[in-house]
């Protein structure tokens, strides 16, 4: 039991996809079997890891550790506590499915499933990693196949899409990777977990000044290039900019990736860096950031209410469900005067992000799963206005989407409700008027899905689409998948509750401090 | 040991002047054999040496005892990192020159002479030696550009020259005035380089004479406003040519600021370390910007070395260990990236369509037509931009960490800098190998393109092994670099740079 576990999972997909890119274009059928065969390779390895995963423990387990360059004070050094098993176990489930949802992609198929499996590879090491320069490495790696696949696979303006989206991107790694030489000269580690130790004691700011000089500026200035990085990334808004495009322009599965797992990428930064090392900065900007969130909840809610391409409107109200997810990660570092009770609130709040990011990552990949699907019926048409009717001719499409809708819009019962209920349960308490402001969020995203759900599948048909064929059944198995899923956690939300609960716990004492 | 790499290199040239004029074949084959010789010994002379961290002695015998000059070989780690990379460098650019058809055994005598000049400079302790190994390398090079360049050839060759004697004429005229007070100081002559490190210049002397040394050497590592001739030259000249160029000749001039000017007059850089790094970032940000809007391929690379030198320039600045380091460790990052990414420029893209204009590259789908190409480019534009796994991430974040201490400001605008960098190999990613822009029909399809050649397979995949290599374990590298700058030969120079 002392096998590496966690670089063996980061390693299948490294090496799967360098074998998939050797095979010839001609071997599609063997390249996507491959793909698919490592990518549920990754699956059995993260379901091995939950099963021995000790829940009742919020601290890292499945630890590896090794000098890497000692004169840099880089390690390797690897570890998974409740939040980085469920990002895995996101990545896990959500790439296998979009593997499948490509299926019929025939051009380069050899390239475009190396870079998915690469794609995995690198996710699987951003949320394993715990020393910043092994953890930078796979940060970007992400990007690069990301990239590609907009840019080679993507629609009509696929070009400056990928461009805009890498160039963003990287804008936020240089501010953070500047910050993180900033930080590591000043207290001499890459390790997050030292480093958020040594923010519990708040020495990171003073050691800051001590080393760069601006007395106590230079600390938030640090803070804002590392909040750069990851704003990009989930985006908060003004940052967001790039996502439209990006995920319209990508193909469906890659979208799904992108949504799923990568927007992930940016919300884990915040729970695992830089809530634990920027606390007294955090609480310095609190009311702007809480304002940020607010902001990118209503207005991404009300510009997915403006889009008339169903692409579009999913890529806003991706924004908009991790907005949640933001508000309550700022709500929980105030300071509390005056609450009842403010453990158990930051507790139900934070257990509620952690639900709320595998939520979305579900039912949005689920989402953007259906439009690839009415995309191949309909030879790329997915405008609000072409469609009418569909549910009299395709009926079991429109049932499943349909749920999948809902459980986007937050439907009791269906897993989307429980991370928003927690997330508001939480936040009422610590912050009412930002929680207040932000129901017009949930209100607006409620009109803009009953539309959606309106002007696509009822109303009078589209005779266009008389001859639409409904899902096969290999189809209807890949789409079952996420939507039993959906069920199961709106109803038995525990299973991902008892993963995450003792390390929601750790995190609340460190954040109390 | 180490003293054959300059030595078999000679050899090879003579080897092949004796070649008849037709044996283009067994040029290449003589070419080869030398380059991989050198390589070989560098490694296994690098392997031998017992501590990288003190300067071992190779050879030292007097040469004009007059002046106090001998004939004096030795190495240390910094140097060794050079020389493996000049051993790589030359390998790699023989495999790309490969199709050189015209003078070929004349072409490969002059590379090879210019490798041996450069393997010189790298292991010279006497300052005159060093001297004389470096103005030998200004003549092959004009030569490759002038006879197998192309896009203004005799301007570019022309102007690459007299930046080169400019710059090695200040460097002189320095040397020549530290000979006299050190002789004044110490009573006898010497122009050993250890011997005049330990002498205490007197810091007015220092004041003028440091900034006269440093830029007459850093002309030739492209420091703005002196860079103006790197993109010139690098265009201008023949694949082999720009990818040692860039690869090693602009490290000479970095290896020179820092082996010779700094290490003689440690105060004089304290005094000017604010200018240093100052000019240094305006480099890297100039450098590219200027990538960002040029039309002809190999402009964007021209510009982007001068963009990436800055970044040896700015570590040099620091006077700390970690800047110190990054700044060697990115002379050889860059040496390898840049040098694959002029392969790729070349030879694999111009040799085959006879253009470098971006409007009539991005009709030409050669991302679906020479897929290797476009995968390589892909590769090195990744290691270029600083992406970590690569090489270049290792040594601009050391760079920049060191900075951080000493010139915040700075550091923030070289990180604006790395950002432009991504954009202009975004730029020439998507112009060159995958734009969207519609082919008309009929062209291209005439002569399809000559396929990659093996030659270019290995040597590509020989320097992006590299980069990956020293990208995910760059303690082979630091382990090397680090104890050198921890050595009496740096004391005085990183006193008070405690990092």
């Amino acid at each position: 039991m002392n096998l590496p576990w966690l670089t063996i999972l980061t390693l299948v997909p490294l090496f799967g996809g360098i074998t998939v890119a050797g095979l010839g274009a001609e071997q599609r059928r063997l390249a996507r079997g491959l793909t698919l065969a490592f990518s549920l390779v990754g699956l059995t390895g993260a379901l091995c890891l939950w099963k021995h995963f000790n829940a009742a423990s919020g601290d890292l387990q499945f630890v590896e550790r090794h000098d890497w360059v000692p004169s840099l004070g880089i390690q390797y050094f690897l570890g998974v506590d409740g939040l980085g098993l469920l990002m895995v176990m996101l990545t896990a489930i959500v790439v296998p499915l979009s593997i499948l949802a490509s299926w019929r992609i025939d051009d380069r198929a050899h390239i475009y499933n190396a870079l998915v499996l690469w794609l995995q590879a690198g996710l699987f090491g951003t949320f394993t990693a715990l020393n910043f320069f092994h953890w930078f490495l796979f940060w970007e790696l992400v990007l690069i196949p990301a990239f590609f696949l907009i840019k080679l696979w993507g629609g009509p303006k696929r070009g400056p899409a990928a461009t805009q989206f890498f160039i963003y991107t990287m804008v936020g790694s240089v501010t953070l990777l500047l910050s993180f030489l900033a930080i590591r000269l000043a207290t001499g580690s890459f390790d997050f977990i030292q480093l958020a130790d040594m923010a519990k004691r708040g020495e990171i700011t003073a050691r800051l000044g001590d080393a760069i000089g601006w007395k106590s500026h230079i600390g938030l200035l640090v803070f804002f290039g590392a909040f750069l990085g990851f704003a990009v990334k989930v985006p908060v808004v003004p940052f967001h900019t790039w996502l439209p495009g990006a995920y319209t322009e990508a193909p469906s599965p890659v979208t799904m990736l992108l949504t799923g797992v990568m927007s992930k990428m940016g919300v884990y930064g915040f729970l695992r860096v830089l809530l634990p090392i920027f606390p007294e900065q955090i609480r310095l900007v609190l009311t702007p950031l809480m304002w940020l969130a607010v902001l990118t909840i209503v207005l991404s809610a009300c510009a997915a209410f403006a889009q008339r391409d169903l692409k579009r409107i999913l890529a806003y109200s991706s924004i908009n469900h991790l907005g949640y997810c933001l508000l309550a990660l700022f709500a929980v570092t105030g300071a509390a005067v005056g609450v009842n009770q403010p453990e158990l609130q930051k507790a139900a709040a934070l257990n509620g992000v952690l639900l709320q990011m595998f939520n979305h990552g579900l039912t949005a990949s689920a989402l953007f799963l259906f439009v690839w699907l009415i995309e191949k019926r309909s030879g790329g048409l997915r405008g609000l206005e072409e469609f009418g009717g569909l549910r009299k001719v395709v009926p079991v499409f429109t049932g499943l989407m349909g749920i999948a809708l809902f459980s986007s819009l937050g439907l009791p019962g269906l897993n989307g409700f429980v991370g928003e209920f927690l997330i508001f349960k939480g936040v009422f308490p610590l912050a009412p008027w930002a929680a207040a402001l932000s129901t017009l969020g949930l209100l607006v995203t409620a009109i803009f899905l009953l539309t959606l759900i309106q002007r696509v599948f009822c109303g009078p048909l589209n005779p266009r689409w008389l001859q639409m064929p409904d899902l096969t059944l290999g189809e209807r198995v890949l789409v079952g998948v996420p939507i039993a899923l959906m069920f199961v956690l709106g109803i038995w939300p525990q299973f991902v509750l008892g993963m995450v609960d003792s390390t929601v716990v750790k995190m609340v004492q460190q954040f109390n401090f | 040991m180490l003293a054959w790499t300059i030595y078999i290199s000679f050899i090879g040239v003579l080897v092949l002047m004796l070649l008849p004029r037709e044996a283009a074949r067994a040029a290449r084959i003589i070419a080869l054999l030398t380059a991989i010789a050198g390589c070989v010994v560098a490694f296994v002379g690098a392997a031998q040496l017992p501590n990288p961290g003190e300067v071992a002695t190779i050879i030292k015998v007097p040469w004009i005892p007059a002046i106090g000059a001998s004939f004096y070989l030795a190495a240390d780690g910094i140097s060794l990192v050079l020389v493996v990379l000049t051993g790589l460098a030359a390998i790699a650019g023989i495999l790309f020159s490969w199709n050189i058809e015209k003078r070929t055994k004349e072409f490969f005598a002059f590379y090879l002479a210019l490798i041996g000049g450069v393997y010189g400079v790298f292991l010279s302790f006497d300052v005159l030696l060093l001297f004389v190994f470096y103005e030998l390398t200004i003549i092959p090079k004009y030569f490759l550009i002038a006879r197998w360049g192309s896009t203004r050839k005799e301007y570019g060759a022309m102007k690459l020259a007299l930046f080169s004697f400019v710059g090695s004429h200040l460097v002189l005229i320095g040397l020549i005035a530290a000979w006299v007070v050190a002789r004044a100081q110490t009573g006898h002559a010497s122009l050993d380089l250890m011997e005049l490190s330990k002498v205490s210049f007197p810091l007015g002397f220092q004041h003028w004479v440091f900034p006269l040394i440093f830029i007459g050497f850093a002309i030739l590592a492209g420091m703005w406003p002196f860079h103006t001739w790197a993109p010139t030259g690098h265009v201008a000249a023949p694949t082999a040519g720009s990818m040692l160029l860039a690869g090693v000749v602009m490290k000479l001039g970095a290896y020179g600021c820092l082996r010779v000017a700094m290490v003689l007059f440690p105060d004089g850089v304290r005094m000017w370390q604010h200018e240093i790094a100052t000019l240094a970032v305006i480099g890297i940000v100039y450098g590219a910007g200027v990538a960002l809007v040029q039309r002809d391929f190999k402009f964007v690379i021209g510009y982007s070395s001068v963009s990436h030198m800055g970044f040896v320039l700015l570590g040099l600045a620091t006077l700390n260990t970690i800047g110190l380091s990054g700044a060697v460790l990115q002379m050889f990052s860059h040496g390898i990236i840049a040098g694959l990414l002029f392969a790729v420029v070349g030879r694999m893209v111009y040799d085959r369509t006879h253009t470098r204009d971006f409007n009539d590259l991005q009709t030409m789908q050669l991302g679906k037509v020479l897929p290797f190409a476009g995968v390589t480019f892909v590769l090195a534009g990744v290691a270029s931009m600083g992406l970590p796994g690569f090489s270049g991430f290792v040594a601009e974040l050391q760079v920049l960490w060191g900075a951080w201490t000493v010139f915040p400001r700075m550091t923030i605008l070289a990180g604006v800098g790395i950002v432009v960098g991504v954009a202009y190999t975004l730029r020439a990613m998507q112009k060159a190998f995958y734009s969207d822009t519609v082919v008309p029909e009929q062209s291209g399809h005439d002569h399809p393109l000559e396929p990659i050649s093996t030659p270019e397979r290995i040597g590509a995949a020989m320097l992006i092994a590299a980069s990956l290599i020293i990208g995910l374990f760059p303690g082979l590298l630091l382990n090397w670099i680090q104890p050198c700058l921890n050595s009496p030969l740096f004391e005085r120079l990183l006193k008070g740079g405690s990092l």
